[in-house]
């Protein structure tokens, strides 16, 4: 009883420096905690040695390696020019290499977030950063991963990477951010 | 023991719904030459409100920019009733009306407020209302006296007693938290109305103003849900593989405009019908199109389609083989329009010299555009709902904050907002 008294005095104290109620008619949110499936591919979640699993061999069946995608020195994040789609050169071999694990590995899926800067309207910039996980989408298919293995969403401007109203800022939050899971 | 524990829980669940309050200060960055100067006498009261009533009326008569509302350290006596006004003296300090009042309270809880709206050239009385609120109550009942003086005076319905819907993000990268808040016009009584560790954006009104609907990315995939204001009960209405996106609600309240995709990432925007789940497609077409609003007779819909390069604004009818029609050509950026509540006119995002910026089209002539902002990333315009005021979010200091401009230009306000960045106003409707 001590401590759920406490804990119900910890929350009084948090709702204090929330600013206390003034009247009685407030409605109760729905608050969504976020459930990030498989932490995300930015971090370098490396699995280890699976990286080059012979063709054919551990295929179709989820068994430890795949959820993580390839060792990490196979980029995860390809980067775009202003109200762009195209693939730069340079992410070739991110390109490349995703999609060679993702042949090599047909029950491993990856889901590609598509960003963009902050500059125009949101909805259009959820317009964008779709295309430009389509992009990445149709690259990684020409080079042998399967339809089903991916997943495309688009976060628009709303997930930057990093804060700031510069090209600085603006060239490291136009990007598709590849996030292998279950 | 278990009711004291009950209590603090109360407590604590009410603190945690409850936003702080006072959440912007209105700064006037440009003001009509022309306002109609008016005093607002401080209403007598019982001494126990803690609302201020007079003070909030005159801070919605002013912020609307039609009015200057005398500062009340200016005024020599202080009447309360229209017998007690000498209306030499009101009009020698250059005022054209003056509102007189007063508070008695009915109990512990309720009050009593009467007053007057007199025109200080004829002395001819206006309006006299009395009006009951209880103690929660009082700041709508200012807001409504408000608009009762507005009307009388311009003609044009007031709107302050309405209220925003509008998106704050607090937190830097990558732990942002995002909640969705209504507040009252003038920004107090703010309320969480959903909050989460992922985006969430695109509020909209339900035309009733009960409901808003709205873009959540808790599951890391956009679902559009709608949400009954009164009790927070919610449900999914749209949650398809791809994009759910840029709810719009029809004017009937029936319907709902959405941006879907199919597998290959095409955004084509589609009618959903709530009573019965059905999807009709009214856009096809490889480019992007999206950011749906409704006519005012719900028969057709503008949108922005990026179809010709890059986006502009479109409208197309609603009936099967109807062809889009292209509205904006100034310009390479035009985009996410929202209709006057007339619709003599439309608000969209346009870019000139590198900025997005709002700007108006007249929808009855010539279509002639008028940019009304100056900033570097001025978005999300929405009309107040007697279209007297646009609320829109800009940038300031490198922080997202809301801001007013009329249709015309002539009033520019910011209103500053004491925590994290505040984006994508929607007006609610009357």
């Amino acid at each position: 009883m001590k401590k759920i008294i406490s804990i119900a005095c910890l929350f009084a104290a948090a709702a204090l420096l929330a600013g206390c109620p003034k009247k009685a008619t407030t409605v109760e949110p729905p608050v969504a905690g976020s459930q990030v499936p498989g932490a995300g591919g930015t971090s370098g979640a490396d699995t280890g040695s699976t990286t080059t699993s012979p063709l054919g061999g551990d295929a179709g069946t989820m068994g430890g390696g795949p959820g993580g995608g390839p060792n990490a020195s196979v980029g995860r994040i390809i980067y775009f020019d202003f109200d762009k789609s195209d693939i730069r050169p340079e992410f070739a071999a991110v390109i490349s290499g995703n999609a060679q694990f993702l042949a090599a590995h047909p029950g491993a899926k990856l889901k590609l977030e598509g960003n963009t800067d902050e500059r125009g309207t949101r909805e259009y910039n959820i317009g964008l950063g779709e295309r430009r996980a389509q992009a990445v989408r149709r690259a990684l298919m020409l080079q042998g991963a399967s339809e089903n293995q991916l997943t495309t969403v688009s976060f628009g401007a709303e997930r930057p990477a990093v804060e700031g109203d510069d090209e600085a800022a603006w060239a490291k939050n136009r990007r598709v951010e590849l996030v292998y899971g279950p | 023991m278990n009711k004291v524990f009950f209590s603090l829980l109360l407590m604590a669940c009410l603190g945690l719904s409850q936003a702080r309050s006072a959440e912007f200060v209105v700064e006037v960055t440009r003001g009509q030459d022309n306002a109609i100067p008016i005093a607002i006498v401080p209403f007598v009261d019982a001494g126990t409100a803690d609302v201020d009533v007079a003070q909030v009326v005159s801070n919605d008569l002013a912020r609307s920019g039609r009015f200057k509302a005398m500062d009340r350290k200016d005024m020599v006596e202080k009447p309360h009733t229209g017998a007690s006004i000498t209306y030499d003296d009101w009009r020698r300090l250059g005022n054209d009306y003056v509102v007189v009042g007063l508070m008695t309270a009915q109990g512990s809880d309720r009050y009593n407020i009467s007053f007057e709206l007199y025109n200080v050239l004829n002395h001819q009385r206006l309006l006299g209302f009395q009006i009951s609120a209880n103690r929660p109550g009082l700041r709508l009942a200012s807001h409504q006296i408000a608009d009762m003086i507005f009307d009388k005076i311009t003609g044009i319905r007031g709107a302050f007693a309405t209220r925003i819907a509008y998106v704050s993000v607090s937190g830097s990268v990558p732990n942002r938290s995002y909640r969705l808040l209504v507040a009252d016009a003038d920004g107090e009584n703010p309320h969480v109305v959903m909050q989460s560790n992922e985006p969430l954006m695109s509020p909209a009104w339900s035309p009733d103003g009960q409901n808003l609907a709205y873009v959540s990315f808790e599951h890391r995939l956009p679902t559009v849900y709608v949400q009954y204001l009164k009790t927070g009960e919610r449900h999914v209405v749209s949650a398809k593989a791809g994009v759910n996106q840029a709810p719009a609600w029809s004017p009937d309240g029936r319907k709902l405009a959405l941006t879907l995709s199919t597998r290959d990432g095409n955004l084509d925007v589609y009618v959903l019908d709530l009573a019965t789940d059905g999807l009709t497609r009214i856009t096809d077409d490889p480019a992007i199109d999206t950011e749906p609003q409704w006519s005012k007779d719900g028969q057709s819909l503008y949108f922005t389609s990026d179809r010709a390069g890059g986006p502009q604004i479109y409208k197309v009818g609603l009936q099967p083989g109807d062809k889009p029609r292209r509205l904006t050509f100034q310009g390479n950026y035009n985009a996410r329009p929202r209709v006057s509540p007339d619709e003599s006119q439309l608000a969209f995002v346009t870019q000139e010299e590198g900025a997005y910026r709002i700007a108006v089209m007249d929808l009855r002539g010539r279509g002639d555009v008028q940019v009304l902002t100056k900033g570097q990333f001025d978005v999300s315009p929405s009309y107040a709902p007697n279209g007297a005021m646009i609320i829109y979010a800009s940038r300031d200091r490198g922080r997202g904050v809301l801001a007013l401009v009329t249709p015309d230009a002539r009033v520019q306000e910011r209103l500053e907002s004491s925590e994290g960045e505040v984006q994508e106003p929607a007006w609610s409707p009357f």
